[in-house]
């Protein structure tokens, strides 16, 4: 689940350039960077909760 | 390699007062050691100290060998990727140990200057995250990958003349990416390493119970923490005045609202951080108090050149609420154990900041907000992922966390040899609910 979330993280980082550098209209633009910004969130939850603790490892 | 805009020219005037700034800008990493330390264990205390030096001398040294010649400066030349008929700056081109670099009144010595203290605050960051149980020689070699890697390469794409600062050039995104005093540059690319090793680390032993309850683990001076938020203020003012007068071209009278954008900042967040835990606990919360004020700070950093005061208020406002509530939520919530609160102060704090050059600053023309959200979007989904892999790897091939009997003993006695306070009785674990 770690690795999901980083690679998570990747893939909308690589979604968020992808509409920088290809995407000539303003509003995809706008629209493909919020999908890029929502996917990286997912993936930071997800590699948060990945790091959850475990109580036999907080003694 | 691809031209960039280069720094203005700063007339004499610009060029010695810049220079005096930025001899003031060491109080902010000084600060940090203070609160670091201050929030730690006593029987860390040293350890906690002598970590920030050892950081700060390490990130100088790493810098000047290899990271500026990733990172560059806006006008020098640099390696670009050409797609679709733009090109878009991503690493450049110095060659190592400053060679070729004029050191003098120039901006492009005066950036190097500011930068070689910069990268030492960033590498101070993590101290905090990891106290009591980071080993001294696993910092410095973490340290050796923020300034030799992570740290230039961010940089560059910011204050070098970059992708993310050609954004409004290549697209017509506002200015591009702007952070005049680093509240992305170093304090999110610090919080987010903090980040980083409070995974790798795991929390200190006895934070968290059986059954996943953290137990309260005060610091041990709170005074050193509170004498730590004072000269951080000292360094901030600086380190915000001198980074717009380099990166954003801001004349000289414009520090005069820069000090006061950042002063209203760290008050309005300090109060706000008084006024929550003073809700929440019936009493203000000196650590948490202290917390708030510098995420002010750290929030100020982008926008202080272009807020108004009244909106300056309302960025350290937030920021104080923020920096309480997300302290407790990545504990309680999510059980990582972050001693000094850096991944809230100085992760949340500057990505408040970023986006508060959009939302409440007069930066300049449309599609500022889209910027600012790239380089919010590159620092989680690109600096992160680099960090946590590069720790991730260091920790494979030189173990980070010290040893269970030098985490009960203390780092003084475990890695130094000596405590910080020999004449004076230092408590173990035994206050701790098991």
């Amino acid at each position: 689940m770690k690795l999901a979330g980083l690679l998570l993280l990747l893939a909308g980082w690589a979604i968020v350039v992808a509409a920088v550098a290809l995407l000539p209209s303003a509003g995809a633009r706008a629209g493909f960077v919020l999908a890029g910004v929502a996917t990286e969130l997912f993936g930071l939850v997800l590699a948060v909760r990945s790091h959850l603790v475990l109580p036999a490892e907080g003694e | 390699m691809t031209p960039f805009v280069a720094p203005s020219p700063l007339s004499e005037l610009s060029a010695v007062l810049c220079l005096l700034l930025i001899l003031l800008v060491p109080f902010a990493g000084a600060g940090l050691a203070l609160i670091n330390s201050g929030l730690g264990r006593a029987r860390s205390a040293a350890h906690a100290m002598l970590s920030a030096l050892c950081v700060t001398a390490v990130a100088a040294l790493v810098y000047v060998i290899v990271g500026f010649a990733w990172q560059g400066v806006a006008g020098r030349p640099d390696h670009a990727l050409v797609v679709a008929g733009k090109a878009w700056g991503w690493i450049a081109a110095e060659p190592f140990f400053l060679r070729g670099l004029r050191l003098d009144l120039s901006p492009a010595a005066l950036v190097v200057l500011l930068q070689i203290l910069s990268v030492g605050l960033a590498a101070i960051i993590p101290l905090s995250s990891g106290a009591d149980r980071w080993r001294l020689s696993a910092i410095c070699a973490s340290t050796a990958l923020l300034a030799g890697c992570t740290y230039p390469l961010y940089a560059h794409w910011v204050w070098g003349g970059g992708w993310l600062a050609q954004l409004g050039v290549n697209c017509g995104l506002g200015r591009g990416f702007v952070d005049g005093g680093g509240s992305s540059t170093i304090q999110v690319v610090g919080g987010v390493t903090a980040l980083s090793i409070t995974w790798i680390l795991g929390p200190r032993r006895g934070k968290f119970s059986a059954e996943g309850m953290p137990a309260a683990l005060p610091g041990h001076n709170v005074v050193l923490v509170l004498l730590g938020c004072m000269l951080a203020w000292i360094g901030w003012l600086a380190l915000n005045s001198a980074g717009a007068m380099l990166f954003l071209g801001a004349e000289p009278g414009r520090v005069v609202l820069i000090t006061i954008n950042t002063t209203l900042c760290a008050a309005s967040s300090g109060v706000a951080a008084a006024v929550v835990t003073r809700i929440r606990f019936a009493r203000p919360d000196a650590s948490l108090t202290a917390n708030g004020w510098i995420a002010g700070l750290v929030a100020s950093s982008a926008a202080a050149a272009f807020l108004k005061p009244a909106a300056a208020m309302i960025v350290g406002g937030v920021a104080g609420i923020l920096v309480v509530w997300v302290a407790d939520f990545l504990e309680f919530q999510f059980a990582i154990d972050d001693p000094g609160g850096a991944v809230s102060v100085h992760a949340v704090g500057g990505l408040w900041g970023v986006l508060a050059v959009a939302l409440l600053a007069d930066a300049g023309p449309n599609g500022q907000w889209l910027a600012q959200l790239v380089g919010i979007a590159t620092l989680l989904g690109f600096v992160l992922p680099l960090t946590y892999g590069l720790n991730w790897l260091l920790d494979r091939v030189y173990r980070q966390r010290v040893a269970r009997e030098g985490e009960l003993q203390g780092m003084d006695l475990s890695e130094l040899g000596a405590g910080a306070y020999p004449e004076f009785d230092i408590h173990g674990d035994e206050f701790l609910q098991r």
